[in-house]
C-alpha cells in the first residue's frame, strides 16, 4: 500500500456550500444565496442541475478584489436587496463559503443589520443563515448545517400538536415522496424537511415561476418546534449538529435518531417507530410491499449470494447500504467514504457488529485514487456509489451500480428510491440484474435464460 | 434572412426587461442591452462586474484559466491549491476530449487534483502541504509540468504559490512548475481567468523548445478546446488540405506542442475573447500575425481554409483547399438540403461564451434560422462592437488587477513572417491580419444584443420573443425547456458533437432538427400558451400533460 497521501486526488466528497444550496432548495419560495464569489454559485448550479435536471438558481454576493479586503457586508445587503425584488422570495437561504469564512465576515451581524435596515419595508423575506467553510468538512455537513439553520431561524414553541418531524437527510425526490406517501398512509400529520421532491423534479410550467413550485413552507418549519418527535435518518448525524437535536434541547421535542432504512431490517425500524408514534399498526399496503421484498430476496439470493461489493458515498448512505448488502449475503469488503465524521466504523458497528469477522474494510476520508488501488486488490464483483466511480470501473472492469448522488452520466438519477421496502426492493432488482447481465456479457455462448 | 414572425418594438421590450430592477441597477443594465444596428454598431457595456443578487451564468477566474485553457493539455499535472468544492467542479466537466497518440503517453485529463485545504491550512498557510502535494504528484506520475492554480482562500491567507512552484521545480529538476493567481474573487468572471492563463502558459512555456516542425504551412490553433471532439475534425480537414499543427491551445495539446507554438508561421484564432492575448503577445515577442477564423458552419470553414491558404500566398495549397471545399461541402450541402425545409424560418437565441453566441449563428444561417437576440455571458466590448474599439475601452479596477505582460521582440528569435509591405498586401486583398469585426456587424438590425443577461431576462425575452430554440448552457437549459422551449447547450453540446468543420456542421444540423421538430414539445404547453388556452376553451381540449 502507498503511503499516506497529503493531496486528494479524484475526491469522493464535495463541498460543504453545495449541501447548503441543494437544503434550501426543499424550503417553499426559498432562493439560496452564496455570501462570496460568483463563481461558487455557477460551479454549484452547474453540479447539481447535471444530476437534477431541473433550474437552480443560486444568487451571489459577487465578492471582488476589495469586497475581499474590506468585507462583504455591502455586497451582501445589496444582493438581498435585489434578489428580494427580482424573485420575491419568502426565504432566502444564506450559505457562506471559504472566501467569506475566511476573511471573517460577521454574516449574523451584517443580517442584523440589514433586518433592521428594511424594517420598513413590506413582503421582506425571512433570512436563514448556515455557515458552510468549505474547508471543513464536505458537502453532506453543509446539507445538515442548513436544514438545522431553517429550523433554529423558524422553528416556535406552541400548543403541542400531532405533528411530526422528518428529517430525512441527503435522499432523492423520489424518495421523498415515497416517505411523505408512508407519513400520509398512517394519517400522521408530518412536517418533512427540506422536500425537494417537486423543487427538483417537477412537471412543466403551464405559468411562469421565478422560483419552483415546492418545498417545505416556512410556516411549516415553524410548528415543529411543537411537534410530538422528530424522526432523523443518518447514522453519523450527531444531536448537536442536527436539526431535530436542536428541537429536542431547545424544545423539548424527542428526537428518534436512525440509520437510512434500506433493507428489510432498518425499514422494519422505521416502520416500527412509526407505529409506536401514530399507534396504529403499519398500513395493508406496506405489509404487501414488505411481502414483496421478502419475496424478491428469495427469488433472487442465488444471484447475489456470497458475491463482494465495494460501496462509496456519504457514510450514512455507506452505513445503511453495508447493512443491506450483508442482509442478501453480499460481502461489502470495502465501505468507503470521502467524509470524516469520525464516527463512521462505530456507527457502522451498531449494524454490523463483526466487521472484521466478516470481512469488511471500513476507511473514511478517502479519495477515488485509494479505492481503485483497494478495487484492484479486492476485486470485488461490483461497485455501488455514484457516477465518479465510472472511470474506476471502466479501466477495471467492475461493473458500477448508480446511486446517490451525483449521478450525471445516466438518466433518472433524481428518481432512483433507496429507502423503505420499496427503495430497497428497486436496489435489489438493480444488483441482481447488474451480477445477471455481467454473467451474461462474460458468457462464451451468450444465454438467453440466465 | 427574415424570421416569419412579427415582435414588438425593441425598445419597449429592453423598457420591459429593466422594469424590476432598482433604478440604479435599472440604469446599469439598460447599457447592457441594446438594439442592434450592423451598419453603426451601438456601443455595448461589457465586461463590467454583475450587480450582487443578480443571477449570472458567469463564472471565475479560477473557472477560465484552469478549466478552460489549462484543462485541456493532457500531459499537464493540474493541482487545484484550495478547499475541495473547485478541483471537483472543475473534473472532466467541459467535456474537453484528448486522444493520447499511444497507450504509453501521458494522459492526466481524467484526474482531479486538490490540496483539499483544511482549517488548519487556513489558519495557518497552506505553501507546505502545496509542496507537498507538488512532490507525490511528481513521485506518482513525472510530469513534464505540473501547474498549479489558486483558489479564493489562497490570495487572502498570502500563501505565495509562485515561490513555491519556483522552489518545486528547481527541486525536481526536470518538470516545469509554475502557479496561476486565479483566484475566484479577480476580475470580472472567467475572461480574467483566460488573461491570466495566457500569461503563464507564454511566460512558462512557449517558447522552450525551438525545434522546427516539418511542414510547409505551419500554423497554431488557437482557443480551440476540442469540446465534443471539435478539434479532431479540425486537425482531419487540416491534415487532408496539407496543413501541418504545430500547436492547438488548448484542445488535444500536449505540453512539448504548447512549448513548440513559437515556431509555427500563423496563429488562427477560434476564441478571440480566451486567447487574443496571445495571438498579440507571440506577435510580438516573435513575429507571428494572427487571424481570426471560424470553424463552426461549413461555409465559415470554406471560407477560413482560404484565408489560411491566402495568407501562405501558395497556389498549390490554395487549389488542394479548394479540392478539398469541393469535396466536402456536397455531402454538407445534401444534409442541408434534406433539413432546411423543416427549419426554414425558425427562429434562436444564443446567450453563451465569449465567441460561441457569434460561431453558432452561421450554422442557423445555413439551416434558414433567424438569430433574434444574442449575447456573451464573458467577453468584452470587442468580441461585440469588433477591436478598432479597443483603444476607447476605459480600464477599470477589475481589469487594472489583471497583470498586463510586458512583451517584446526576442533577440534572437523574432522574425517576422511577413513583411510591412506583404501584409499591406494581404489587407489589400481583404485579409484581416490581427483584427476581428467582432459579432454585432453579422447580426440583422433591430435584432437584441444583450451582456451577461440574467436569468430573469432570459425567461422575459423568451415570453416575448418565443424562440424556436435557445442556444446556452446546463444552468439555463431546463428552466427554458419548462416553458416548452428547447436549449441547446453550447458548452458541453449536450454531449454530442463535434460541431466545427463540414462533418460537425452535418452532426448540429440534424441535432438541431432534432431538436426543433421534436414531438415532445407539442405535450408541453408554454405560459404563453396557457393564456391563449385561457380565452379560447376549446384550445384546452386538445391539451396533454407531460
Amino acid at each position: 500500500m502507498k503511503h499516506a497521501k497529503t493531496a486528494t486526488q479524484n475526491a469522493c466528497k464535495l463541498c460543504n456550500p453545495l449541501g447548503a444550496c441543494l437544503a434550501f432548495r426543499g424550503i417553499e419560495k426559498c432562493v439560496p444565496f452564496l455570501h462570496g464569489s460568483q463563481g461558487c454559485a455557477t460551479y454549484i448550479r452547474r453540479y447539481l442541475i447535471s444530476h437534477y435536471k431541473e433550474p437552480i438558481d443560486i444568487a451571489s454576493s459577487n465578492f471582488n478584489e476589495e469586497t475581499a479586503v474590506f468585507g462583504g457586508s455591502h455586497n451582501l445587503k445589496l444582493g438581498l436587496k435585489n434578489v428580494t425584488q427580482q424573485y420575491m422570495p419568502e426565504v432566502i437561504g444564506i450559505a457562506t463559503t471559504c472566501l467569506s469564512e475566511t476573511i471573517g465576515d460577521d454574516v449574523k451581524g451584517i443580517l442584523r443589520e440589514y433586518m433592521k435596515e428594511s424594517i420598513s419595508r413590506t413582503g421582506e423575506p425571512i433570512l436563514i443563515h448556515a455557515s458552510t467553510p468549505s474547508y471543513q468538512g464536505s458537502h453532506i455537513d453543509g446539507f445538515h448545517a442548513a436544514v438545522r439553520a431553517a429550523v433554529e431561524t423558524l422553528a416556535e414553541k406552541g400548543a403541542p400538536h400531532n405533528l411530526v418531524n422528518l428529517f430525512p437527510n441527503m435522499v432523492s425526490p423520489a424518495d421523498l415522496r415515497y416517505l411523505q406517501e408512508i407519513l400520509d398512509d398512517f394519517n400522521l400529520p408530518s412536517m418533512i424537511l427540506p422536500d425537494y421532491s417537486k423543487t427538483l423534479d417537477g412537471g412543466p410550467w403551464a405559468e411562469y415561476h421565478r422560483i419552483p413550485p415546492g418545498g417545505t413552507p416556512a410556516a411549516a418549519i415553524a410548528t415543529s418546534g411543537s411537534a410530538i418527535g422528530s424522526i432523523e435518518f443518518g447514522s453519523t448525524l450527531e444531536a448537536a449538529k442536527s436539526a431535530a437535536g436542536w428541537l429536542e434541547s431547545k424544545f423539548g421535542v424527542p428526537r428518534y435518531h436512525l440509520p437510512l432504512p434500506i433493507g428489510i431490517r432498518e425499514s422494519d425500524r422505521f416502520f416500527g417507530l412509526l407505529e409506536a408514534i401514530s399507534q396504529k399498526p403499519r398500513p395493508e399496503k406496506y405489509d404487501d410491499e414488505r411481502r414483496r421484498l421478502v419475496d424478491a430476496y428469495s427469488d433472487g439470493h442465488k444471484y447475489v449470494f456470497d458475491k463482494t461489493a465495494i460501496v462509496y458515498g456519504e457514510e450514512d448512505l455507506v452505513i445503511s447500504m453495508t447493512a443491506f448488502l450483508q442482509e442478501i449475503g453480499i460481502r461489502p469488503v470495502l465501505c468507503a467514504s470521502g467524509g470524516k465524521s469520525g464516527l463512521m466504523r462505530k456507527k457502522l458497528e451498531a449494524l454490523v457488529p463483526d466487521l472484521d469477522g466478516e470481512g469488511i474494510k471500513v476507511r473514511d476520508g478517502v479519495d477515488f485514487a485509494d479505492i481503485e488501488d483497494e478495487a484492484a486488490l479486492l476485486r470485488p464483483d461490483f461497485l455501488i456509489g455514484n457516477s465518479k466511480g465510472y472511470t474506476m470501473s471502466r479501466k477495471s472492469g467492475i461493473p458500477l451500480i448508480r446511486i446517490g448522488f451525483p449521478i450525471h452520466d445516466r438518466f433518472g438519477g433524481q428518481r432512483h428510491h433507496h429507502l423503505g421496502y420499496r427503495g430497497t426492493l428497486e436496489l435489489f432488482d438493480r444488483i441482481v440484474n447488474t451480477v445477471i447481465e455481467t454473467r451474461q456479457d462474460d458468457s462464451e455462448i451468450g444465454y438467453t435464460y440466465m | 434572412m427574415e424570421a416569419n414572425k412579427t415582435y414588438p418594438d425593441p425598445s419597449a421590450i429592453r423598457e420591459e426587461l429593466v422594469q424590476k430592477y432598482p433604478a440604479k441597477v435599472a440604469k446599469k443594465r439598460t447599457k447592457s442591452i441594446i438594439i442592434n444596428d450592423p451598419e453603426a454598431v451601438p456601443e455595448v457595456q461589457a465586461n463590467v462586474r454583475t450587480v450582487p443578487g443578480i443571477i449570472t451564468q458567469r463564472g471565475c477566474s479560477y473557472a477560465g484559466c484552469k478549466g478552460v485553457v489549462l484543462g485541456p493539455t493532457r500531459d499537464i499535472v493540474n493541482i487545484t491549491h484550495g478547499p475541495i468544492g473547485c478541483s471537483f467542479y472543475s473534473w472532466l466537466t467541459r467535456r474537453n476530449q484528448t486522444k493520447p497518440e499511444t497507450d504509453a503517453d501521458a494522459n492526466f485529463i481524467t484526474y482531479c487534483f486538490s490540496t483539499d485545504m483544511q482549517e488548519e491550512n487556513i489558519v495557518f498557510g497552506g505553501e507546505k502541504k502545496l509542496k507537498v502535494a507538488i512532490q507525490e504528484a511528481y513521485d506518482l506520475f513525472h510530469p513534464k509540468s505540473i501547474a498549479i492554480f489558486s483558489t479564493c482562500p489562497v490570495g487572502l491567507i498570502g500563501d505565495d504559490v509562485h515561490a513555491a512552484a519556483r522552489e518545486m521545480k528547481e527541486k525536481l529538476g526536470d518538470c516545469n512548475v509554475f502557479g496561476f493567481s486565479c483566484e475566484g474573487y479577480r476580475g470580472v468572471s472567467q475572461s480574467a481567468g483566460h488573461h491570466i492563463a495566457n500569461n503563464g502558459v507564454f511566460k512558462h512555456m512557449v517558447g522552450r523548445n525551438n525545434e522546427k516542425k516539418e511542414g510547409k504551412f505551419r500554423l497554431n490553433l488557437l482557443g480551440e478546446y476540442n469540446i465534443g471532439g471539435d478539434a479532431f475534425e479540425i486537425e482531419r480537414i487540416f491534415k487532408k488540405c496539407g496543413i501541418t499543427l504545430v500547436s492547438s491551445f488548448s484542445g488535444n495539446s500536449t505540453v512539448g506542442q504548447l512549448e513548440n507554438a513559437h515556431m509555427a508561421d500563423l496563429n488562427v484564432i477560434m476564441c478571440h475573447r480566451s486567447i487574443n492575448y496571445m495571438g498579440e503577445m507571440m506577435e510580438t515577442k516573435y513575429g507571428i500575425p494572427w487571424m481570426k477564423i471560424n470553424f463552426v458552419g461549413a461555409e465559415s470553414s470554406a471560407k477560413s481554409l482560404r484565408r489560411i491558404a491566402q495568407y501562405f500566398g501558395d497556389e498549390e495549397l490554395k487549389a488542394r483547399v479548394e479540392e478539398v471545399i469541393a469535396e466536402e461541402l456536397p455531402k454538407v450541402k445534401a444534409v442541408i438540403d434534406e433539413i432546411r425545409p423543416r427549419t426554414e424560418g425558425k427562429t434562436a437565441m444564443l446567450f453563451v461564451g465569449g465567441s460561441r453566441a457569434h460561431h453558432y449563428q452561421d450554422l442557423f444561417t445555413e439551416l434558414g434560422m433567424t438569430t433574434v437576440a444574442a449575447g456573451y455571458e464573458f467577453a468584452h466590448r470587442d468580441d461585440y462592437e469588433g477591436r478598432e474599439v479597443l483603444p476607447g475601452i476605459k480600464i477599470d479596477a477589475d481589469s487594472k488587477n489583471i497583470e498586463e505582460l510586458k512583451v517584446e521582440a526576442d533577440p534572437e528569435l523574432y522574425k517576422p513572417r511577413k513583411s510591412e509591405a506583404e501584409l499591406e498586401a494581404l489587407k489589400a486583398e481583404g485579409l484581416e491580419i490581427n483584427g476581428y469585426e467582432g459579432m454585432m456587424k453579422q447580426m440583422m438590425k433591430k435584432s437584441m444584443v444583450v451582456d451577461d443577461i440574467s436569468h430573469y431576462e432570459s425567461e422575459k425575452l423568451i415570453e416575448i420573443y418565443k424562440p424556436d430554440i435557445f442556444c446556452a448552457g446546463i444552468k439555463e437549459k431546463y428552466v427554458v425547456q419548462k416553458m416548452g422551449v428547447p436549449l441547446k447547450q453550447l458548452h458541453s453540446y449536450d454531449y454530442g458533437g463535434p460541431y466545427t468543420g463540414f462533418e460537425g456542421a452535418v452532426n448540429f444540423y440534424r441535432d438541431i432538427d432534432r431538436m426543433v421538430n421534436n414531438p415532445v414539445w407539442k405535450l408541453i404547453k408554454a405560459p404563453w400558451e396557457t393564456a391563449a388556452a385561457e380565452m379560447d376553451g376549446a384550445l384546452e381540449a386538445t391539451y396533454t400533460e407531460a
